[in-house]
């Protein structure tokens, strides 16, 4: 067989990426239908910044979606003859059943280049919007009260915050994730503490709502309690008796680290904005009438900080995935054939000068994810301020 | 502009139309406006918020910002046409032939650059001065807008100044180059009354020495009348009505001008026996404006068939100077009618003592300096206040800004907690039981209404969530539904439709929230409420609808109604006792007529004479008060007042500087905390004269 | 001013000895020194072995008090062994426990034994900052003037063409971290075999294989433009694109202030506008940005040393990680904390003497 020429590798890939582009079609004919009656979700189809960030996106969270459909061979198969193939190579040994060609061609170890992107899309976008959103957690219930009481709460919470943040996260990461530190048994540590603020969250949340009326609050507050506890043992101790959840030490150690390094990054962001919320008449008004400060600050403040809380929801998606790329190129945490972004540019790296394409495209593939991700953050901006 | 007769018009304003374009529409602002400023002419253009006046001025600067546009007309400033310049010229004119002051002083001024540059600035441009020339003139400017110290101000930065010192220095900015046309968008709005009777009499001083024509665009129909000889209404982007001063204000001849008189609380108004008359219904938004006449929906006097048939055109009256009007029927209507017969209500009888403080003190230590470590200083925000305040009474609480009314307020309602005295509210001692610690009962039965309408709902829960939240904390209603119901009947009473339960506050004008509020705050039933300053950012017809509300509901649950304000004029009319304060201290209390009457306090006589008075017939005393309202961190020893204060040469001995003085009771309970002897209080006169009809 | 000073020094002192003390218990946990001992033993010890090797070379004491002694705080260990032989802390070179000082740490200029270089740390530290700091200079001359201009262009009139398209090459280039913009500038001009260096070369426009040099090992002995301007850039564009966003918002905010346009009714022309009037209020914000930025640059020339094979602090850090280098990894900390700690501070007065309205109240 012949090798492909390039528009015709290129026509081949997006016809395997024939079920991605379906959902996006559906996606935007739907919501531009409906765009009246979406909100700021609906507002940011009259921006095209907006929109062309949503569109890369979404490509990329239906490619993660429809991997196992997508993919032309398993990305961690090694074929004989295939080792730096070039884009568009045929098989050298064509198999029956099988694709012929290796479309973006193939690695140092004679993997498929294509496969490898797609499902690294999954790897990216399974742990970057959870760490990001398990980040925010964290950093709003801390940043909420140290921005409404001030004073020693505000120092102190202040000082932590400062102290992260003055670390250089090259240099957290080469610390925090290490086999030794797996050894230790610190990562479980970190989750026991980090993972416990979401559960905190949602009671305190439900609580504050429904204090005036305790048959409500108390189912309220006791399904959280009851998932949260169950998620916290499976995700923290692995001890889910059921399995549901549960994550591998390593990812648990990713995980936890990024989630560590993106914190007081979210903290500094809530209490500026609710130092400024909080002096307006509604919340004095909210103080008047009796409220408790939790009360005030998660359903008076919070909802009302949502704007910049979204946009920066956005960016901080797109400087995880920065990171996560960045453990992946120094080999840190993650499995050493794992298919993710940065480890395999890594991978390629070695042989750039000669061979660049193993490199370039998941170098290529997770610009295009943060970029989405900050044009979506622009357009929301944009749109949430004309107001 | 050698081709420029100064017989002309200075400023003549033609057919002027004005749009800001979106991307979905064009929102037309100004339409067929004209107007004409002859040389040393004080123009007023008045109007409610969103009525185009500031759109005018800014037009007539042609800065409209990228979106507005000028779609029709001609601008002409000493016979050139300002729409057709180009950017070169209209650079050549700004800041040298015409000037602008605005209404934010700190906003405009550049926080960055020392106050000299900004002004040496000007003549450097547009004369091409030297710099040390520029500054020497700066410097004698900066004199003669009758600041202390030019030299030391000319060094300053803009924030080292007080805001009536930066509002001299935007004066004094416009004046450098000496313009021929002076533009004040509302110049005062943003200062205290009493410094804003100093700023109006030194625009008004400079005008005459200068020979400035000036635009003078305000809100204030008093100031207005101080200042300016010709005036011109605006109506939702149209001049309904324009002329001279003292005609438009005796012999008004458009509804719009007439209802606006009628709604602002003029010597002589009494909520019982001469209540207002608020305009009903509301501004029409720009993209929604009737057929015909603009006021058309709003006038007692609309006519179906005529006055929404086609536009009105401008229409001169005969045999008065320059007066003219945009009303169809203006020579059918008998504007000598007194206005609708309004119910006169009864008095409401004063009940028992619901709320009791005593020499209460509210200190606070703020360490100095912005880098911390400072010195640790006391302010004292309120100092030995003591007062009764009855069931169905309204108590005024009348001051300017930093005189310790807000903090007042929050130790009442329990967001701070006082340092001494005490607080007696139905015979339960609060004053040290901060809001959390009271109990559902007594926290609903004091209840707070807030100032400004934008800011007093959360924009993002519905409007009926928030009342239902208020019935929810101070334990109403049984269920869901019976809250529901409660909610409805609570929207009912401050006279909203029910609709507006599923609306966002953003949806409301400012009015309606304000209402919202008022609604939140007697959900539990509140027995007494604190209003602090609840109409003074609405504008003047909304003012009269809200006030009334708030009485209504009063009387009709006998609310003891605490109202904090700095417009003497709303408080003379509503308030049965008025408190008025200064730098944390009571210096004057009694029933209206003992305050609104001498004897005086000094304070009280210089900020009644101070609040501009929108009717030609009433004569005013001019006593303007030297200099700022010293900083709370650092009040002068002795009387608070004594920095300022015009009658200080009376007492002997220097008394003032250095003693407090004491609490002087005349009759009727009448307290003035003044060395004056009561030989010279009872010399004092009235400030206020009504001239007979 | 001065207690602002003072107070903030003394913060500074307070996060660094927090910080330093949290990579020294990090860098000495258990399985880190078990792995120490068997690289500097042998690979074959038993436990007990290790633990008596550890205990022999004065990591058997708490935490605190080595940390103590690393520092300079407390007295250096000194053991007498079995077969009677002392050895110490501070017993290098011959000294014995007479002459030897009693304190020799950090504070006394004792940086420790580099395990993997087999030198003296601060030897291999000074030679590798040296690198860095040409790097450095290079990236801040590039980008600083790059990113200021780029904002203060699109900032000066919202909405305008020029204002769209800077926008979007600032947005593009924050989205390209060092790894993939380093990959993507090798590919494109100093790969043989793709991007723009065979084209050239086949026309005989450049003497080599490739346009630019895809390694910057050659520029430790001689800086040249082919040798660095690809480490450079990699490093400078992420930050072009931060800083000059922050620059634009800035300058956007301040272009819509009434002060603003009190002057352009003053008649002031829009460059003087501009720059009389603006830039210097656009520009505080972005100084505080620029001097943050330290951290992540730091981010960036750890990769970039690495990905051009730059023999600098990155480098040296990465080498120092990798291979269970303690003394090493700990002084690279302490460089790294120390530069982002001052790097903060000067940004903090930076803020207070650039903004007259906090200086003078």
């Amino acid at each position: 067989m012949d090798p492909l020429s390039w528009p015709a590798l290129l026509g081949h890939a997006a016809w395997r990426l024939l079920p991605v582009w379906i959902a996006l079609a559906a996606t935007f004919a739907l919501s531009i239908g409906f765009k009246r009656r979406l909100g700021l979700y609906g507002r940011l189809f009259e921006s095209n910044v907006g929109m062309i960030g949503l569109g890369i996106v979404l490509f990329w969270v239906f490619t993660a979606i429809f991997a196992t459909q997508i993919i032309t061979f398993d990305p961690l198969a090694q074929l004989s003859g295939m080792k730096n193939a070039l884009p568009g190579s045929p098989l050298k040994t064509p198999v029956e059943g099988a694709y012929s060609h290796y479309l973006f061609g193939g690695d140092s170890l004679a993997r498929d280049v294509f496969s490898r992107m797609v499902m690294g899309a999954r790897e990216v976008l399974k742990i970057a919007p959870a760490a990001t959103l398990f980040a925010f957690m964290v950093g709003v219930t801390l940043g909420l009260p140290a921005g409404y009481f001030g004073g020693k709460l505000d120092t102190s919470l202040s000082f932590l915050a400062n102290l992260v943040l003055a670390f250089p996260v090259i240099l957290l990461f080469y610390l925090l994730v290490t086999p030794e530190i797996v050894q230790t048994g610190l990562p479980m540590y970190f989750a026991a503490v980090l993972f416990l603020f979401p559960i905190l969250f949602f009671a305190i949340l439900f609580n504050a709502r429904y204090k005036t009326d305790p048959p409500r609050r108390n189912l309220y507050v006791g399904l959280t309690l009851a998932l949260g506890l169950w998620a916290y043992a499976g995700l923290a101790f692995n001890a889910d008796p059921t399995g549901i959840f549960a994550m591998s030490p390593n990812l648990l150690n990713v995980f936890v680290s990024v989630v560590f390094v993106n914190s007081p990054g979210v903290f500094r962001i809530v209490r500026g904005l609710v130092m400024d919320i909080k002096a307006r008449d509604y919340v004095a008004a909210g103080q008047t009438r009796g409220e408790s400060p939790w009360y005030i600050m998660l359903w008076e403040i919070l909802p009302n900080a949502r704007g910049p809380l979204i946009v920066d929801f956005c960016l901080r998606i797109g400087y995880t995935t920065i990171l996560l790329g960045t453990l992946g190129f120094f080999g840190l945490g993650v499995s050493p054939e794992s298919p993710d972004w940065g480890s395999t540019i890594d991978d390629g790296r070695k042989l750039l000068a000669i061979f660049p394409h193993p490199a370039l495209v998941p170098a290529i593939a997770l610009m295009s994810l943060v970029l989405g991700l900050n044009l979506l953050a622009d357009g929301l901006r944009e749109e949430s301020l004309k107001d | 502009m050698a081709d420029w007769d100064p017989s002309k018009p200075i400023l003549e304003i033609e057919n002027l139309s004005i749009s800001f374009f979106t991307r979905l529409r064009e929102i037309p602002a100004v339409m067929d406006f004209s107007c004409t400023v002859m040389p040393g002419e004080a123009m007023g253009l008045v109007g409610e918020s969103g009525c185009g006046k500031s759109t005018v001025a800014l037009a007539v600067m042609r800065d409209l910002g990228k979106t507005g546009r000028i779609t029709g007309g001609a601008i002409r400033f000493k016979g050139r046409d300002l729409t057709t310049m180009s950017e070169e010229e209209l650079r050549k004119l700004r800041g040298s032939e015409i000037a602008m002051i605005y209404q934010e002083p700190m906003a405009s001024l550049n926080p960055a650059m020392k106050i000299g540059a900004q002004l040496a600035e000007v003549p450097m441009i547009h004369q091409g001065m030297a710099k040390a020339q520029a500054w020497a003139l700066a410097r004698q400017i900066v004199a003669d807008v009758r600041l202390p110290d030019p030299d030391r101000i000319l060094q300053a930065y803009p924030h080292q100044l007080s805001g009536g010192q930066q509002q001299r220095i935007v004066i004094a900015m416009a004046l450098m180059a000496k313009p021929a046309l002076l533009i004040l968008d509302e110049p005062t709005t943003a200062l205290d009354v009493t410094v804003e009777a100093g700023i109006v009499d030194l625009v008004k001083d400079l005008g005459h020495k200068y020979g400035t024509s000036m635009l003078f665009i305000s809100h204030n129909l008093g100031l207005v009348l101080d200042v300016c000889d010709r005036i011109c209404v605006m109506y939702s982007g149209e001049a309904v009505e324009t002329g001279n001063v003292a005609q438009v204000f005796t012999e008004m001849r458009h509804p719009y001008t007439q209802a606006l008189f009628r709604s602002i609380p003029l010597p002589g108004a009494d909520k019982n026996a001469r209540p207002l008359v608020s305009i009903p219904g509301n501004f029409p938004l720009p993209h929604e404006r009737p057929p015909g006449c603009n006021f058309g929906p709003r006038c007692d006097y609309f006519e179906k068939g005529r006055c929404d048939a086609h536009e009105i055109a401008m229409e001169p009256v005969p045999g008065t100077d320059r007066h003219a009007t945009r009303c169809l029927k203006w020579d059918e209507i008998d504007w000598s009618a007194p206005p609708r017969a309004q119910k006169i209500r009864e008095k409401a009888p004063m009940g028992k003592v619901v709320l009791k403080m005593e020499d209460l003190q509210k200190y606070y230590s703020v360490s100095t300096g912005a880098f911390g470590g400072g010195v640790t200083k006391v302010v004292k925000a309120n100092e030995t206040l003591s007062f009764e305040a009855h069931e169905g009474e309204t108590l005024a609480i009348v001051g300017e800004s930093g005189c310790g009314k807000s903090t007042f307020a929050k130790v009442l309602m329990g967001l701070e907690t006082a340092t001494a005295g005490s607080i007696m509210l139905f015979d339960e001692n609060v004053q040290s039981t901060p809001i959390q610690k009271r109990g559902a009962d007594t926290v609903s039965k004091v209840q707070m209404v807030f100032q400004n309408p934008f800011d007093t709902l959360n924009p993002s829960m519905t409007v009926g969530r928030q009342i239902i939240r208020a019935l929810e904390i101070f334990g109403k209603g049984d269920s869901d539904a019976d809250r529901k119901r409660m909610m409805l009947d609570l929207l009912d009473l401050v006279k909203l439709p029910r609709a507006f339960a599923d609306r966002m506050p953003r949806q409301l004008s400012g009015g309606q929230k304000q209402r919202v509020g008022i609604a939140r705050a007697f959900a539990g039933g509140a027995k007494v409420v604190v209003a602090d300053e609840p109409v003074s950012a609405l504008d003047v017809s909304v003012q009269a609808a809200v006030t009334d509300l708030l009485m209504d509901i009063q009387r009709e649950n006998k609310t003891t109604l605490l109202f904090i304000s700095h417009d003497l004029s709303i408080v003379r009319y509503l308030s049965d006792r008025v408190m008025v304060m200064y730098l944390g201290h009571v210096v004057e209390m009694g029933t209206t007529d003992q305050v609104f009457a001498p004897p005086y306090h000094p304070y009280t006589e210089a900020l009644l004479s101070a609040v501009p008075i929108a009717d030609p017939h009433v004569t005013r005393k001019r006593i303007v008060l030297e200099g700022d309202i010293p900083s709370a961190m650092n009040p002068p020893p002795g009387c608070p007042f004594q920095t300022r204060c015009r009658w200080k040469s009376h007492v002997p001995g220097g008394l003032c500087e250095r003693e407090m003085p004491p609490v002087q009771k005349l009759a009727g309970g009448h307290q003035i905390k003044c060395h004056l002897s009561a030989e010279e209080l009872a010399s004092m006169e009235p400030v206020i004269k009504i001239a007979a009809e | 001013m001065l207690s602002f000073v003072l107070r903030r020094i003394g913060v500074m002192i307070l996060t660094a000895l927090v910080l330093t003390f949290l990579v020294f218990s990090l860098t000495n946990l258990p399985p880190n020194l078990e792995k120490l001992a068997k690289s500097e033993a042998s690979a074959r010890m038993t436990d007990d072995q290790v633990d008596s090797w550890l205990a022999g070379n004065g990591f058997g004491r708490p935490m605190l008090i080595r940390y103590g002694e690393w520092l300079g705080v407390a007295p250096g260990w000194v053991i007498t062994a079995e077969d009677g032989t002392t050895r110490g802390r501070c017993l290098t070179q011959g000294l014995t426990v007479e002459t030897a000082p009693r304190f020799c740490g950090l504070l006394q200029g004792n940086w420790g034994w580099s395990t993997v270089f087999k030198q003296p740390v601060d030897q291999v530290l000074g030679r590798s900052l040296g690198h860095t700091s040409w790097l450095m200079l290079w990236v801040m001359i590039v980008m600083v003037p790059t990113a200021l201009i780029l904002g203060v262009l699109s900032g000066m009139r919202e909405g305008s063409r020029t204002d769209r398209v800077l926008s979007t090459f600032a947005i593009a280039s924050t989205a390209t971290p060092e790894y993939v913009s380093g990959v993507i500038f090798i590919a494109l001009f100093a790969s043989a075999t793709a991007g723009i260096s065979p084209l050239l070369a086949e026309m005989g426009w450049i003497s080599g294989k490739t346009l630019f040099q895809g390694t910057a090992t050659s520029a430790m002995d001689k800086i040249t433009f082919w040798n660095f301007a690809l480490p450079v850039l990699t490093i400078a564009l992420y930050g072009i694109g931060y800083i000059a966003r922050m620059t634009r918002a800035s300058m956007t905010e301040v272009m819509t202030q009434q002060y603003i346009r009190t002057a352009r009714l003053k008649g002031v022309s829009f460059r003087n506008v501009v720059m009389k009037h603006a830039l210097r209020n656009a520009l505080i914000a972005p100084f505080t940005v620029i001097m943050l930025q330290f951290p992540w640059l730091l981010n960036g020339v750890v990769i970039v040393e690495t990905l051009f094979n730059y023999k600098g602090f990155g480098w040296t850090l990465v080498q120092a990680a990798g291979n269970n280098d303690i003394q090493l990894l700990l002084a690279c900390s302490v460089v790294a904390v120390f530069v982002v700690l001052v790097t903060q501070l000067i940004s903090d007065i930076g803020y207070v003497f650039l903004n007259p309205r906090i200086r003078l109240s």
